[in-house]
């Protein structure tokens, strides 16, 4: 940016700076293709979208606070689950992700930007106008006959519910192209962070220099690699169904009823890895940085996640416990959905053993992460419980899965992403957000989060089905609800006050500095926000944490690692 | 608490060598995805092998195509003189060669032509006759799609060295796009053991 200026000024062009019109920045941000830029688009798109798909989620837990509600009819309801559930996925959690991988892993391995920056961009417009596509359904999915809008067939669009006869006009058409697309620009940016971090890295650091963040990327990459595919393939197949009458999902022709929900859940399972993992990463950074002691364990902490990701691929069945597999098919898939635990249970004993001993500042990105520990537990726990098949039965299709995995998605990812965001916003704008403000962010949304997801899990053991848009009174259903639609209130209301935040320290937060937290990973060695080349010299590093060497140079890290 | 803009000297030139290149990097994790997007349709035909109510089935319809197999897998190897002569500085050799590998490859796409052509028209087998008929068309097709794409690339930079374009600066990249036709001949390799040897 101060070099377009600077360049204009020397050229003549413009005679203030400050004069540059608004198109003329506009323009700078659609055409570039510097990493930090495309990630901050990536991360304010994704958070435009999580308030949209958050408003959603308070109109179905209005709906859902009386009994026989009437705010919404059923298929407008349905809708409102799909498109919460497919935005919430694909344009909150997708694209924080990878904003903030492809604003890091360059900084962090000392490089000027990534491998293929313009393969960087293609990704995020891919991105954007698949985004674009899915909430255009409202208008667009009428199709030919009136009968559509956007698509209301669940996130999981199962066939043969999405075939043409039972899913007419064109919002499924939407669903798949919109994802179809989106998954593209997701591919590119794996590509792009695998080149970047084995082709990339400044002098020094070695594959087991790298900082956590950077190798669970790279895990992230790689399931992104091995688990789009299988969707993007059943999505063409469902369109050569739709447009060609191709007979994939038909059972009229012979075909299957599940083959595609097994290839659905084959993307599907290591898709909610490929969105936790990255919260993992946040949390390997910013929890070492909050407790003053180095991560607990490096090689085990890359090597757990490297099996999770490796075992995530053999679990997807048991989103199908209940379709009729047989008792040999179950008992793999419970054991494995098992196995994986043990991996995931390896880490949080890492993060407790970092925080052990160590000197706590309970700043706001550790307020977050230290309930993201927490609830992530509960989480896993309560996910291993619905391995157990004979207890799944009991409570699939039940408010217990919903609450399952909100606790994961809510819990962990999006308050790691909350976290991430106050502690990398400094860097980024070169201003702190307020920290009073973030500690009402915080406690509120905590609050609001147990109210909500606590209460949930007893309203499935209740047996309250998933996905209906009302239910009667008298079922011991009315308490339970409306307390969750009180819970989801306050989040609503935590969620403004990070937006206010945001704004507010845009404006007039403190300045950050270089190097607010007292960090240790690369790019706290360059400005608030870095220059657009990153790095005046390509650093060379010695050990894991390049700026305590710096500052502490009669104690390096290098004598130790 | 600030650190001050740090950078710790100089970088030598060596470790940049020991580094991977980027494009190789890149295209084998271009390879390793599309096979896995390969893969699910290769699965999809396995799966529905036999499962056709009705219309023409595999034994009936297909025959091995030969010469077709035999022109793309031959040009994979014209592919590799090619880039040994521009490895040399041949620029004429380099030519020559990939020109035979784009006709190696045209000549694939043409047979595919006809062998559908005769498909559709003669047998009667199209998309939405039957379950074979799908996975035929889908996982074949797919094929035909990569191999397009390829050729496109390839007429391209033959297009380049015809202008006068093409020199040994240019080894890595087109290197590069060899190492994809590979892949795509590659696949062919499981497209044909899966649809004419073991699902007839």
């Amino acid at each position: 940016m101060a070099g377009t200026i600077d360049q204009q000024i020397a050229l003549g062009a413009v005679d203030d700076p400050q004069a540059l019109p608004l198109l003329g920045k506009v323009h700078e941000w659609i055409v570039t293709v510097d990493h930090k830029r495309l990630g901050l688009m990536y991360i304010m798109g994704g958070l435009f979208f999580f308030v949209i798909a958050g408003l959603q989620a308070l109109t179905i837990r209005l709906q859902l606070a009386f009994p026989d509600g009437a705010i919404v009819p059923p298929q407008v309801f349905n809708r409102l689950l799909t498109m919460h559930g497919t935005a919430m996925v694909f344009l909150v959690g997708m694209p924080i992700l990878t904003g903030f991988f492809n604003y890091l892993v360059p900084l962090m391995i000392g490089a000027r930007d990534l491998a293929f920056p313009r393969l960087n961009a293609f990704g995020f417009w891919l991105w954007f106008f698949g985004a674009f596509l899915l909430y255009f359904s409202y208008i667009g999915g009428d199709g030919l006959y009136g009968a559509g809008s956007a698509p209301d067939v669940g996130w999981f669009a199962y066939a043969p519910l999405t075939e043409l006869p039972f899913s007419r006009g064109n919002s499924t058409d939407y669903w798949i192209l919109s994802i179809f697309l989106t998954s593209v620009g997701t591919t590119a940016t794996a590509i792009n962070i695998i080149t970047s971090a084995f082709c990339m890295r400044c002098e020094g650091m070695t594959l087991t220099k790298m900082p956590v963040l950077v190798w669970l990327a790279v895990v992230v990459a790689f399931q992104m690699l091995v688990a789009l595919p299988p969707l993007s393939a059943a999505q063409a197949m469902l369109l050569l169904d739709r447009f060609l009458g191709a007979h994939f999902f038909d059972t009229q022709a012979g075909g299957s009823a599940i083959l595609w929900q097994h290839f659905f859940w084959i993307f599907g399972h290591p898709e909610v890895y490929i969105l936790v993992i990255p919260a993992f990463a946040f949390a390997s950074e910013i929890i070492p940085v909050f407790s003053r002691k180095v991560i607990f364990g490096y090689s085990v902490m890359v090597a757990a996640s490297a099996a999770i990701a490796f075992i995530s691929l053999s679990v997807w069945a048991h989103h199908m416990f209940s379709v009729g597999m047989t008792p040999v098919g179950n008992s793999f898939f419970a054991a494995s959905s098992m196995l994986v635990g043990v991996p995931t249970g390896i880490k949080i004993f890492n993060w407790l053993g970092t925080i052990w001993g160590g000197k706590l500042r309970f700043r706001v990105p550790m307020l977050f992460s230290l309930a993201f520990i927490f609830q992530f537990l509960v989480a896993g726990l309560t996910g291993i419980m619905l391995a157990v098949v004979p207890f799944d039965w009991q409570v699939t299709d039940t408010y217990f899965v919903v609450a399952h995995f909100h606790y994961v998605l809510v819990g962990a990812i999006i308050f790691m992403d909350f976290a991430a965001i106050y502690y990398w916003f400094p860097k980024a704008t070169g201003r702190m957000l307020s920290e009073t403000l973030g500690k009402w962010h915080f406690w509120l949304f905590f609050i609001g989060f147990h109210v909500t997801f606590d209460t949930m899990h007893f309203a499935g053991l209740r047996g309250m089905p998933r996905r209906i848009y009302t239910f009667q009174p008298g079922r011991g259903l009315e308490t339970l609800n409306f307390v969750e639609s009180v819970g989801a209130l306050l989040q609503g209301i935590a969620v403004l006050v990070l937006v206010i935040n945001v704004i507010r320290s845009l404006r007039s937060g403190d300045p950050a500095g270089n190097d607010p937290w007292d960090a240790w990973t690369l790019e706290w060695s360059t400005t608030s926000p870095p220059p657009e080349y990153n790095f005046a010299e390509t650093p060379v590093v010695r050990s894991r944490r390049p700026l305590w060497d710096l500052k502490h140079p009669e104690d390096p890290d290098w004598k130790y690692e | 608490m600030a650190a001050a803009p740090t950078t710790i000297p100089t970088a030598a030139v060596q470790w940049s060598t020991i580094l991977p290149r980027r494009g190789r990097v890149g295209i084998v994790a271009l390879i390793l995805t599309e096979s896995v997007f390969f893969s699910i349709f290769v699965v999809a035909y396995i799966f529905y092998v036999g499962k056709s109510l009705t219309g023409p089935y595999p034994k009936d319809v297909l025959s091995p195509p030969i010469l077709n197999t035999i022109c793309l897998l031959s040009s994979s190897i014209t592919v590799v003189l090619a880039i040994r002569a521009l490895r040399a500085g041949s620029i004429r050799s380099f030519a020559t060669w990939w020109f035979v590998t784009f006709a190696l490859g045209f000549e694939f796409m043409i047979g595919t032509a006809i062998e559908w052509h005769r498909l559709i028209y003669h047998d009667g087998l199209t998309i939405r006759t039957n379950l074979f008929g799908t996975t035929y068309y889908s996982l074949v097709g797919l094929h035909a799609l990569h191999v397009t794409v390829g050729l496109l690339l390839i007429l391209l930079v033959l297009i380049l060295t015809m202008c006068g374009y093409m020199n040994e600066r240019h080894l890595e990249r087109t290197d590069i796009l060899s190492w994809y036709w590979h892949f795509v001949d590659a696949v062919w390799v499981v497209v044909f053991l899966t649809v004419y040897v073991v699902g007839r």
